[in-house]
């Protein structure tokens, strides 16, 4: 990967330590990772993101605007991020389904921006005050046709920053939206947030094009895999759409070009998973059963993996930082070992699916299931994990 | 001995030559359109590096494809915020909405109207041609009571949009309405939009022969043209309540509004830095070609 | 870990009482603290809480199950969260505000006139701070002036001495219950 990496503007850190809660951290995040565009709608139980950077960049140096609803918000990111800033907005369930036909117009504009989903208990209006994990397939396929995304998933206040400034860089590198998928929970909750100073912020700057005016060429892959951008006023007249196109940009209608087109938006992300994918791993060394979660539930389950151990039960854990792209080979490798993975999650079955198509049937895949409104009991983990390892 | 060159048509300089022949029908008025603006561009002597083009979806919505500028076909509805976000990222271009009826007033109309409201600094060009017509000639929010279309096959009987009326309900500072046989005028609205802020509005009636006219038996092209020279009146300042259009009926055009506000970059960085003071650090630099 | 819930009616500032508290414990205290509040249309009406868990290790579960101390600043916030406060538990109260009519045997009660200390130091809006003060001397959770440091940015700044000063009378009256054994 051709990444030009460069220490954060500190214009936009806050640094030091403060008592934050994860909306507000997603939005210190934004601002360190050198994010000076923010298109917003309000809606529970994100807001507090925007509020934050809404009152944040009038001294950083940027621009708010609280768009006429979530599909002027997300077109807003893409129209700004073409316009050369680094480009976020907030939501949660409802704003994100709306988003949805333009992520696409962003994945096959190959626009970087990245949107944080706090989300609530669903489906329709729901919980809008109350957690839930219900949107990660959405996250995954929410937009028509074919394309890939990288979701990341934050557990605390700490990591909605950190992972912020991850879900930009990542954004750059790829050309993709980056989802930062948190919760209500997570969003809402206090806890000390350490800001480290600029310099040891490292941020990924986009890949200018900066040759001839004649040579450019959009979608023309470098070596990489990754085409090269320039941004509206450099002279390059370029053009972009959403239709299937070739390398110049331009319309395209047929099998062929479908396939080069919609097969690099997919190849771009697969052939870079391993660079991609993050997750921590726990005793599931000698673990017969391991429990693998994201978010707010992986604190809730390493209580339940403590009382499994203290009962004898050999437990391991695995936390999804990044949920997409799937770490689908971790997965194969941990089913060929353990006897059973536990998978709680706030909804009624969603990752757990690709857990158990990963795990292709090498052990058993039992889900804890919670619809949302509040976090998992840890007995009811530490329950299925006992039934799981007998 | 010289080589002669091939004498090129000046509007080239701003075409994609190389996606020419475009799709439009034979007798569609978009193209025409497409020939002002450019006619604009080179009257203006604008700074081609500096000029975005986003269109939506629709037949206008093909006209970014043939720009030689900055230019995104984005999806349907979105042209318009998807400009606010280019402009605000970007403020020393001069940015150009160039979609249809539907696009602009229909799915898009929410977005419209809070343009308009911010007074954001962009030209949209709406060209009405009174019907869906990409999809096959569906009814509109543009389409005169009466007026068939395929989903209106009895006659339409849903009251149309006035569009310069709501766009200046809605806060747009420059509003005009034209038909395609006002080409030296639609023109002079485009150079004037181009040297102004804020949101500029200009309304451009077109015939879709193949869909519209042909539904309603109303001929060709030149049949359209005619009825546009027939029936268009041109009353400048009128008011823009009064700009109703009735099946084949009166078409008032002219430049309805054309007055001074703060565009939403003036009134963020006015705003901001009243309140803030010093601490307020000024954003970007709106470029007045 | 210790959880704590506060409680009262809106304007109170009882969700500054748990951020203060927080941001006291986990920046200047070296502590974890994870602080919650209750959101949405319930959180409009009359009865207002938020949760803080303290803990040596980081915290795991984000909410509070069996608070160890319960402070309230309403009559209808006590009559609905005493019941939750564990056995051997803390009850902190505004002696003006709330009759402990429910009586429990095996928890500690301690009362301030919270708000009309604060109304004799010129403003009722500072009875949350009084509140602290007393609420750091009962728990000894931490030091008086842990709980200070906390202040800046979470009240107004041309407000902070006079915040100080409601913390310190809170703290002080605290001590000499302590001193007298009144429970």
């Amino acid at each position: 990967m051709k990444v030009k990496k460069s220490k954060a503007d500190p214009k936009g850190v806050l640094t030091g330590a403060h008592f934050l809660d994860g909306d507000y951290a997603l939005a210190e995040g934004a601002l360190a990772a050198g994010c000076r565009f923010f298109g917003g709608y309000p809606i529970t139980p994100s807001t507090e993101t925007a509020e934050r950077f809404s009152a944040r960049i009038p001294t950083v140096g940027g621009v708010f605007i609280q768009m006429e609803d979530e599909l002027g918000s997300i077109a807003s990111l893409i129209g700004a991020s073409w316009g050369g800033l680094k480009a976020m907005t907030v939501t949660s369930g409802p704003g994100f389904s709306l988003m949805q036909e333009n992520i696409g117009l962003a994945c096959m504009m190959e626009t970087p921006l990245v949107i944080a989903n706090v989300q609530r208990g669903g489906p329709s209006t729901g919980l809008p005050t109350l957690t839930g994990q219900q949107d990660m397939m959405q996250a995954r396929w929410g937009s028509h046709g074919d394309y890939r995304i990288i979701a990341l998933s934050p557990d605390s206040p700490q990591e909605c920053f950190n992972l912020t400034i991850e879900a930009f860089n990542l954004s750059e590198t790829y050309r993709v939206p980056v989802f930062v998928m948190t919760d209500e929970c997570v969003g809402h909750m206090h806890e000390k947030v350490v800001i480290p100073p600029a310099e040891e912020i490292e941020v990924v700057e986009r890949k200018w094009y900066t040759g001839p005016k004649d040579k450019y060429l959009p979608y023309k892959s470098d070596k990489d895999g990754i085409p090269f951008m320039v941004k509206t006023g450099d002279g390059y007249r370029f053009h972009t759409t959403g239709l299937t196109h070739d390398e110049r940009g331009y319309p395209v209608i047929d099998a062929q070009c479908q396939k080069v087109n919609v097969q690099h938006l997919i190849d771009k992300i697969e052939n870079n998973e391993d660079k991609i994918i993050q997750f921590e791993e726990d005793q599931t060394d000698d673990a017969e059963v391991v429990v693998l979660s994201y978010g707010i539930t992986s604190r809730v389950a390493v209580k339940a993996v403590q009382k499994a151990r203290k009962a004898g039960i050999k437990t391991g854990t695995i936390r999804l930082i990044t949920v997409w792209p799937f770490p689908e080979k971790k997965i194969e490798k941990i089913a060929k070992k353990a006897k059973a993975i536990v998978v709680p999650e706030i909804n009624a079955g969603q990752v757990f699916y690709e857990v158990d198509r990963c795990s292709r049937n090498k052990c058993s895949v039992v889900h804890v299931p919670h619809l949302g409104g509040w976090v998992h009991d840890p007995d009811d983990i530490f329950k299925a994990i006992k039934e799981a390892a007998k | 001995m010289t080589k002669k060159q091939p004498i090129k048509n000046p509007v080239e300089k701003i075409l994609r030559m190389d996606r020419i022949p475009h799709i439009w029908c034979s007798g569609c008025g978009i193209g025409t359109v497409v020939t002002s603006f450019a006619e604009a561009l080179r009257k203006e002597n604008a700074d081609l590096d500096n000029i975005a083009v986003v269109s939506g979806i629709g037949c206008t919505g093909r006209v970014a494809g043939y720009t030689k500028l900055d230019s995104f076909h984005t999806t349907h509805g979105r042209a318009v915020p998807f400009a606010t976000g280019l402009k605000l990222a970007n403020p020393k271009t001069k940015v150009v909405v160039f979609s249809g009826d539907g696009d602009i007033s229909g799915i898009g109309g929410n977005h419209l109207i809070h343009a308009a409201r911010r007074n954001m600094d962009m030209m949209v060009i709406c060209v009405n041609n009174f019907n869906y017509a990409m999809t096959g000639g569906q009814v509109a929010a543009t389409t005169p009571l009466d007026a068939n279309a395929s989903t209106a096959p009895f006659g339409n009987f849903e009251y149309p949009f006035n569009l310069p009326y709501l766009v200046e309900a809605a806060g747009g500072t420059y509003v005009a309405r034209w038909t395609a046989l006002h080409l030296r005028r639609v023109t002079k609205s485009i150079q004037e939009a181009l040297n102004r802020r804020g949101f500029s509005f200009i309304e451009v009636i077109t015939p879709c022969v193949t869909l519209y006219a042909r539904r309603n038996r109303l001929g060709d092209g030149l049949n359209l043209l005619k009825y546009y020279y027939d029936k268009s009146e041109i009353q400048h300042n009128a008011d823009t309540k009064d700009l109703n259009i009735s099946y084949q009926g009166k078409l008032i055009v002219g430049k309805f509004v054309d007055k001074e506000k703060p565009t939403f970059l003036d009134a963020m960085n006015q705003h901001l830095a009243k309140k803030l003071g010093d601490k307020y650090q000024p954003y970007g630099e709106e470029k007045n070609d | 870990m210790t959880e704590i819930r506060f409680s009262g009616f809106g304007g109170q500032g009882i969700i500054r009482c748990a951020l203060i508290g927080g941001k006291a414990l986990s920046i200047y205290g070296g502590k974890f603290a994870t602080m919650n509040q209750s959101f949405g249309p319930e959180a409009r009406g009359s009865a207002c809480s938020s949760q803080l868990i303290v803990s040596d290790e980081r915290v795991l579960y984000p909410y509070i199950t069996r608070p160890e101390i319960l402070v309230s600043m309403s009559q209808e916030a006590y009559e609905k969260y005493q019941a939750e406060l564990k056995d051997d538990g803390i009850l902190i109260t505004d002696e003006d505000l709330v009759d402990p009519k429910i009586k429990r045997e095996n928890i500690k009660h301690y009362s301030i006139p919270a708000t009309r200390f604060a109304e004799e130091l010129g403003n009722r809006i500072i009875a949350n701070l009084v509140m602290m003060g007393f609420f750091t001397a009962i728990t000894k959770i931490t030091t008086p002036d842990t709980m200070k440091k906390a202040l800046p940015g979470l009240v107004p700044d041309r407000f902070i001495e006079l915040n100080k000063k409601a913390f310190d009378k809170g703290y002080e009256y605290g001590q000499k219950a302590l001193d007298e054994g009144k429970s």
